[in-house]
């Protein structure tokens, strides 16, 4: 139990480096942008086929980023310049990611386990910090047996995605992040202030994928393969993580909401993790579940509302003497 | 200062619905010029805006604005010289953004917006010293979400970030209209002070004939398309909401159309 719940917490800390992509688009600039199922394997595949051609594993993370970035890019220049739907160009761009994931990979999937990922590099470097035997003996006091293989992975990725908050967080106070930020609350206003909406909207586009894309390939190198369907539901993933965060954790401010949007990645991954150790739930209904939870939060409020509004108004209607056939 | 000679715009141009909203319009203004901008209902004052600002290319004419041919800048770019309230009240400012963060937008109007805070210590004092001259308190709420203020409050913000990096032009389009009378009151006294104080180029579009009256130095009446009447300083000055009923009823031999006019 305690192994695989520190599992789901490792990969939700990566993971919510994709959720706070999809906080951007969706939140942020109020586009909702599908590229992500596509931009998340692309990131994956770009990763992947860098580290078996004996690229440095950091270096192939970083080109994985660029070709997010530049895949959301597109996503944002169909949209703005090409005048597509919103919708309708993550769809494309995420139709036409799924062939160009599969010439990356050259087959359906690319096996990463016997090449040096940055995670066993990063597993090499901490083994000699000895932190790993302090923390599991720490733990081994509370009488856990099967104890986490290395915290090397969890400590570094939560400092990662920490600074990447951190850096999303200024980014979105700077001169420009505020323009980027009105573009999805009123587009109309900041074009009359003067800021060139269409470039906004393709660099934070893209900005978003690239986040994606760096998730999928740290994702693909803690799995130690690419595969070119991982990216199936990612996105109605990312806005589970999004939205259970923003629920459990609030979006005062900006700091505030991209916090909440990492708490809710690493929840959703723990919700994963209970839902599979039910009996009579599968693997594969997990792409149910998690489209039911963000069906129920998306339309529960408004249900809520509409209920109040009602029993106000009944409420109202009995104070003013009540009606007449009642 | 603006310069706008023989604009024409036609809409939906070859079909059935073809409409022409401009037809040859000439106006003329020097700096420090405020024109109000009365006519009935689709006689193309907000297509003028339009085409001023930027969001409409005319068939045919030149925008000029400094010396400046700026017909085919684009409407961002231009907006970096022009400022302009819209009637909506919600349209001018982002709600979900606070007070200080909409002034920051606007402050980076004729900037190149960079990589740095948009909202800094002696941006917010500056802020603070702006939004006093408004008179309602916004400047202890600097960090208020603007969706929480009142449309009237919306409208003096919308206001003042329209006018505080001092634009060449500012437009505005019935910017009083939506909201009650003493707001619209409010508002209206408000945009006299502001563009007397910094004396900016304006071109006010109104509904209400005594505000056309009351505010500006010059003052022009559209119809179908066309400037039909014109009055300037003194001339302007003497005429009455009379005058102008009389002269509209003259000029194209049919009452003023719009209700709203008469009663205001
Ligand atoms: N985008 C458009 N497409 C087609 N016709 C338009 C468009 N915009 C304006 N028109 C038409 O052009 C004419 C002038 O419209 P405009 O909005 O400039 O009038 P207005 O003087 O501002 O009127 P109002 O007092 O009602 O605001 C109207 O007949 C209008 O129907
Ligand atoms: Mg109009």
């Amino acid at each position: 139990m305690f192994i695989s719940m520190f599992g789901a917490v490792e990969s939700g800390v990566i993971y919510a480096i994709m959720a706070l992509g999809v906080y951007l688009t969706f939140r942020v600039l109020d586009f909702p942008d599908l590229t992500v199922d596509g931009s998340f394997v692309t990131g994956a595949s770009v990763a992947a086929l860098s580290i078996v051609n004996g690229v440095p594993p950091i270096l192939a993370t970083l080109f994985a980023l660029l070709a997010g970035f530049l895949a959301g890019c597109i996503t944002g220049l169909l949209h703005t310049k090409g005048k597509v739907n919103a919708l309708l160009s993550g769809i494309l761009m995420m139709t036409a990611l799924y062939s160009i994931n599969l010439r990356i990979l050259g087959q359906p999937t690319l096996s990463m386990l016997h090449e040096t990922t940055i995670f066993k590099q990063l597993g090499s470097f901490w083994s000699v910090t000895g932190i790993d035997n302090a923390l599991n003996s720490l733990l081994g006091v509370f009488g856990l047996d099967r104890l986490p293989s290395t915290w090397a992975i969890l400590t570094v990725m939560a400092v990662v995605t920490v600074i990447i908050k951190l850096v999303t967080d200024f980014y979105l106070k700077t001169e420009v992040g505020l323009a980027l930020r009105a573009i999805g609350d009123n587009k109309r206003m900041i074009r009359s202030l003067s800021a060139n909406t269409d470039n906004l909207t393709i660099v934070g586009v893209g900005l978003s994928n690239g986040l994606v894309a760096l998730s999928g390939a740290l994702i693909g190198q803690l799995g130690g393969f690419a595969d070119v369907n991982m990216g199936i539901g990612m996105i109605v993933i990312g806005l589970a993580s999004v939205i259970i965060g923003e629920a459990l954790f609030g979006t005062k401010t900006i700091a505030r909401a991209t916090l909440a949007v990492i708490g809710g990645a690493i929840i959703y991954r723990i919700i994963v993790t209970l839902a599979l150790r039910v009996d009579f739930l599968e693997t594969g209904d997990m792409k149910f579940i998690t489209a039911a939870i963000v069906i129920i939060a998306l339309v529960a409020p408004k249900v809520h509302q509409v209920q109040r509004e009602k029993k106000r108004r009944i409420q109202k209607r009995k104070q003013l003497g009540g009606d007449s056939h009642a | 200062m603006l310069n706008v000679t023989n604009i024409s715009v036609t809409f939906n141009e070859g079909t059935l619905d073809e409409k022409k909203a401009l037809n040859g319009i000439e106006l003329e203004m020097a700096a420090g010029d405020f024109v109000t901008v009365i006519g009935s209902n689709g006689a193309g004052k907000s297509t003028l805006m339009n085409v001023v600002s930027g969001n409409i290319l005319p068939d045919a004419g030149d925008v000029i604005i400094g010396g400046k041919q700026v017909v085919h800048l684009p409407e961002y770019k231009r907006s970096a010289f022009i400022g302009r309230v819209f009637q909506d009240p919600m349209a001018g400012t982002a709600p979900s953004m606070t007070i200080e963060e909409n002034l920051a937008m606007a402050y980076s109007r004729d900037k190149k917006r960079r990589l740095k805070f948009g909202v800094t210590k002696k941006r917010k004092d500056m802020f603070r010293d702006y939004l006093k001259t408004l008179n309602l308190g916004l400047e202890d709420r600097l960090s208020a979400k603007v969706g929480l203020l009142s449309g009237g409050e919306r409208q003096a913000l919308s206001l003042l970030m329209a006018t505080f990096t001092n634009p060449n032009i500012l437009l505005l389009d019935e910017h009083t209209a939506a909201l009650d009378p003493s707001r619209a009151e409010l508002i209206t006294s408000l945009t006299e002070k502001v563009v007397r104080e910094s004396g900016l180029t304006t071109l006010m579009v109104t509904h209400n004939m005594q505000q056309a009256l009351d505010l500006g130095n010059r003052l022009i009446m559209m119809d179908k398309g066309q400037i039909i009447f014109e009055a300037n300083g003194e001339e302007k000055e003497r005429l009455t909401v009379k005058d102008l009923l009389q002269e509209f009823q003259r000029i194209r031999g049919e009452q003023f159309e719009d209700d709203r006019a008469v009663l205001g």
